[in-house]
């Protein structure tokens, strides 16, 4: 009944061309067919937010999207952040403030922060906590993230 | 979880889809975010053998202004209308909302029209759509129509869509110098408990109110016997008659117990929520007249 597609898409600044299912989900794809173990499946009711990746720079769920709708698109998981070994500016901050405890909501809470500074280079604290209030960390390390992330701002 | 597999079509424009539908029928369904549709089929509560992308349909695109509506395209996501400056600027208290609805990643993929459609009744839009006297637009390969959004909702999970039909458009009034909107929503889980929307007008000194209440029935409820009880009482009085009012009615509201809440806690809310929205309605309108 249904035939593989191809999908084509950047991955983390370098262009991909996958063969897939239409019924695949991005999380699987990117974990299983491109290596990309970082984003984390957690919830899978798109709550939790440890499967953020950034689509066109703005943070989605994949757990909840066909790899599919990524045809044609720019998609960034946490591999893609680092250049030449260096880490980005939120990573850095994360890791200068310990901003983790068991590190599994850290992917997701890096990319977050990203699109965060991305749209708005000067949020208040009321709009760090409303653009992170998706993303859960049940560690409940959340003075550490956002000790992080104002030092960006 | 894995969904069952299915034909994934991506249509251009607006004849292929109904193309697609016609032949497909009840085997066929369309989606844009899929934000709620992908939980069902995950779930396994949907199942389709053919699914429509329509991201790709030009005439489903884009936010548009007209006279006196603001027309929020099929394919409007919830960020793209928290942030549009046009709606920011016409229908400010539903930019809010939509501001609100969920988390990021849900704002940035899921959209309005999917949102209607899908008629969860734990959902924020349809309140304040109501009492905005919003209209949904369906259109079909031979014809259009405009459903008031009161209407649209006819319970859970079911609208007045008829299966060949689509959204094409949500025509949101815009706000008048003379009027306020404010929305007020609850809940401690992603979705709302209860929300309610209440619109304040001033004509000559007499206000009138809207309001409609949310997320606590099947489908938008709207407080008529509140807003009859309130017609022509001076702002300044608004506290000795609000209350009783505000609680009769809900009181006799019918709601279940779940995981938001139980019926007496949600039948609470639904008050006092109902009494700050319509106090802050009324102030934002008289402070905008003088």
């Amino acid at each position: 009944m249904t035939e593989k597609q191809s999908l084509s898409f950047v991955l983390n600044g370098e262009s991909r061309e996958v063969s897939i299912d239409a019924s695949e989900l991005l999380v699987d794809v990117l974990r299983e067919k491109c290596g990309m173990k970082g984003t984390k499946r957690s919830c899978d009711v798109e709550v939790c937010g440890a499967c953020t990746v950034l689509a066109d720079g703005l943070p989605i769920s994949s757990c909840t999207t066909l790899a599919i709708d990524m045809d044609g698109r720019d998609v960034t998981t946490i591999e893609g952040l680092a250049r030449n070994e260096k880490l980005s500016r939120v990573q850095q901050a994360f890791v200068d403030h310990a901003a983790m405890q068991c590190g599994f909501c850290t992917p997701g809470m890096v990319l977050a922060t990203t699109a965060l500074l991305e749209t708005n280079e000067k949020p208040t604290d009321a709009e760090i906590r409303h653009f992170l209030r998706g993303n859960i960390c049940r560690c409940t390390g959340y003075i550490k993230i956002l000790e992080a992330v104002k030092s960006l701002v | 979880m894995f969904i069952t597999p299915f034909t994934h079509h991506r249509p251009a424009g607006l004849h292929s889809v109904f193309d697609i539908l016609a032949k497909y029928g009840d085997d066929a369904a369309v989606y844009a975010g899929g934000t709620e549709l992908l939980l069902a089929l995950k779930a396994r509560v949907l199942r389709y053998e053919h699914l429509i992308d329509l991201k790709r349909v030009k005439e489903l695109g884009g936010v548009r202004v007209e006279n006196d509506f603001i027309g929020i395209g099929a394919l409007a996501t919830h960020y793209r209308i928290a942030n549009d400056p046009v709606v920011l600027a016409s229908i400010p208290e539903y930019a809010s909302l939509s501001d609100g609805i969920a988390n990021i990643r849900v704002r940035v993929a899921g959209t309005l029209a999917g949102n209607l459609s899908f008629a969860e009744p734990h959902s924020d839009p349809p309140a304040l759509l109501a009492a905005m006297g919003a209209t949904v637009q369906l259109v079909s390969a031979d014809s259009e129509r405009s459903v008031p959004v009161s209407e649209f909702i006819a319970g859970e999970f079911t609208t007045m869509r008829e299966d060949n039909e689509l959204i094409s458009e949500v025509r949101v009034p815009v706000t008048q110098p003379n009027e306020a909107f404010r929305f007020r929503s609850f809940g401690h889980l992603e979705r709302p408990a209860v929300n309610v929307a209440v619109g304040c007008k001033n004509d000559d000194g007499k206000t009138a109110f809207r309001i409609w209440l949310g997320a606590i029935g099947d489908h938008p409820i709207h407080a008529e016997k509140v807003e009859t009880a309130l017609r022509g009482v001076p702002r300044a009085s608004l506290r000795d008659v609000l209350p009783a009012a505000t609680e009769e009615f809900t009181s006799g509201l019918s709601a279940t117990s779940d995981l938001h809440g139980s019926a007496d806690y949600k039948r609470h809310l639904a008050s006092v929520l109902m009494q700050r929205a319509v106090n802050e309605a009324a102030e934002s309108a008289s402070s905008k007249e003088s």
